[in-house]
């Protein structure tokens, strides 16, 4: 599934988490995804939690409104009210990041109230200089004290339904998926995993499955852009492309 | 080339808008309104919704709807299409609360109970498929495998089986969509599953498919 960057409500893509590039405008891109056959989409708000400040609900609404296929939407979830705001606009998943990580109930009164299904859990990892993985939040400025292993399982004790895992070290580096780190959770825990960091060709989507346990596989550079280095083109692998790459 | 109005029903019970631009996105005229006259105008129907069975009738009769769908649905005949929400109100009733229901199909909502199954998960949540039971104009004859986005906890039941247009396969086999005659409803949400949902709307607004 293709997950979208928002910044200042233009759609970008980082490296690394870092450096976000104009890639275009979120409602075009969705309504060239609506062209696909994608069968999910998330968007994330990755200014959101640093400007201190809630989701863009109107931005939120209008790609809602465009998306022919289910939404997940994170980015400056810090209330159990940001995510009933949320659902009535029409999205399907609310994904919490910072804010779990700071307030751990705000997942297990959301997943109370909205249903576990709809509350996704978004863990982004980086290794240290030592090659030790672990979590990061505020947009992998803010280095916490969390192994994603342990982490990944106290969150879904507390009710997410489902586990973004994202890899800031792969992250626009078209380098393939951290699989090791997708193994070590999925191992670890019950829910669906979607992987995500890295993503650079057909064939990595099927070693995240296969050799991750990955539920799910998300890409960021690969739909915006044509390829490695090359200019924006949003786009999406056929279903044929995706059955034979997860077979 | 049909160019019949379609109304969506807005009867306070959740986002209306991409039902309505997905409808724009095929090419049919379609418009959200909960005016009874442009209802009562209307040449086709679709009765949305996410929310409660219970909050959904009472939203219905408070805004005296009610006589307005039924002059138009069982008198003028015009086509409706109950979407989630919308399709389990055109039973009898509901497990969940105890409004009665439109009435227009002899069937009822029940929650689904997978008490001796923890790994299947209520609400039934994601894509799944669907095995057409009858032939309709709201499927492709002899599409291949057609798949749908579903968000619902309750599920509804026929009395008549021969009002089942298909089912699908969560623990067991529920009904997720019904026909008889002009009247037709889908559980899942035909306006979040592309290109399956665009050619299940462009059979309902009888555009060429």
């Amino acid at each position: 599934m293709p997950c979208l960057l928002v910044k200042d409500d233009r759609l970008v893509k980082t490296v690394k988490f870092r450096n976000p590039a104009y890639v275009g405008d979120p409602v075009n891109a969705i309504k060239i995804y609506n062209e696909k056959e994608v069968d999910e989409l998330i968007l994330l708000d990755i200014s959101a939690t640093r400007e201190g400040r809630e989701p863009n609900f109107e931005l939120v609404e209008t790609v809602a409104n465009e998306c022919f296929m289910p939404l997940c939407y994170g980015g400056g979830v810090r209330e159990v009210e940001h995510a009933r705001r949320l659902f009535g606009i029409g999205v399907e998943k609310v994904a919490i990041n910072s804010h779990a990580a700071e307030n751990e109930s705000l997942v297990s009164e959301c997943a109370a109230l909205f249903g576990n299904q709809s509350i996704v859990l978004s863990i982004d990892v980086k290794k240290t200089w030592r090659g030790k993985r672990i979590v990061h939040t505020q947009g992998g400025r803010k280095k916490t004290s969390y192994d994603p292993v342990d982490y990944a399982r106290r969150m879904e004790q507390a009710g997410a339904g489902e586990i973004l895992l994202t890899s800031i070290d792969r992250d626009g580096t078209w380098s393939g998926y951290d699989v090791e780190l997708i193994r070590a959770v999925t191992d670890a825990v019950n829910v669906p995993v979607i992987a995500c960091g890295g993503a650079g060709s057909l064939e990595d989507f099927g070693e995240a499955v296969s050799a991750g346990g990955a539920s799910a596989v998300a890409a960021g550079s690969m739909v915006v852009y044509s390829g490695h280095g090359l200019g924006v083109l949003i786009k999406f692998p056929s279903r044929k492309e995706l059955e034979c790459a997860l077979k | 080339m049909s160019t019949e109005k379609i109304a969506i029903v807005d009867y306070g019970m959740g986002n209306l808008r991409s039902i309505a631009n997905m409808l724009h996105h095929i090419g049919a005229p379609a418009e959200i309104t909960g005016d009874l006259d442009a209802i009562r105008s209307a040449e086709r129907l679709i009765l949305p919704g996410v929310g409660s069975f219970a909050a959904g009738m009472q939203n219905i009769e408070e805004r005296g709807l009610r006589s307005v769908l039924e002059e138009r649905v069982l008198e003028a005949r015009v086509p409706v299409l109950g979407i989630c929400l919308g399709m389990q109100l055109l039973g009898k009733r509901s497990a969940e609360g105890d409004a009665e229901g439109l009435g227009w199909l002899d069937a009822e909502s029940k929650r689904f109970n997978f008490e001796e199954r923890p790994d299947l998960k209520i609400p039934h949540m994601g894509w799944n498929l669907v095995d057409v039971a009858k032939p309709s104009s709201l499927f492709e004859e002899g599409a291949l495998e057609p798949r749908f986005y579903f968000v619902h906890s309750y599920h509804f039941v026929c009395a008549d089986r021969s009002d089942v247009l298909c089912t699908t396969h969560h623990g067991h086999d529920f009904v997720s969509g019904v026909e008889r005659d002009n009247i037709r409803g889908v559980q899942f949400h035909p306006e979040k599953s592309h290109k399956f949902g665009m050619r299940l709307l462009a059979g309902f607004a009888g555009l060429p498919c």
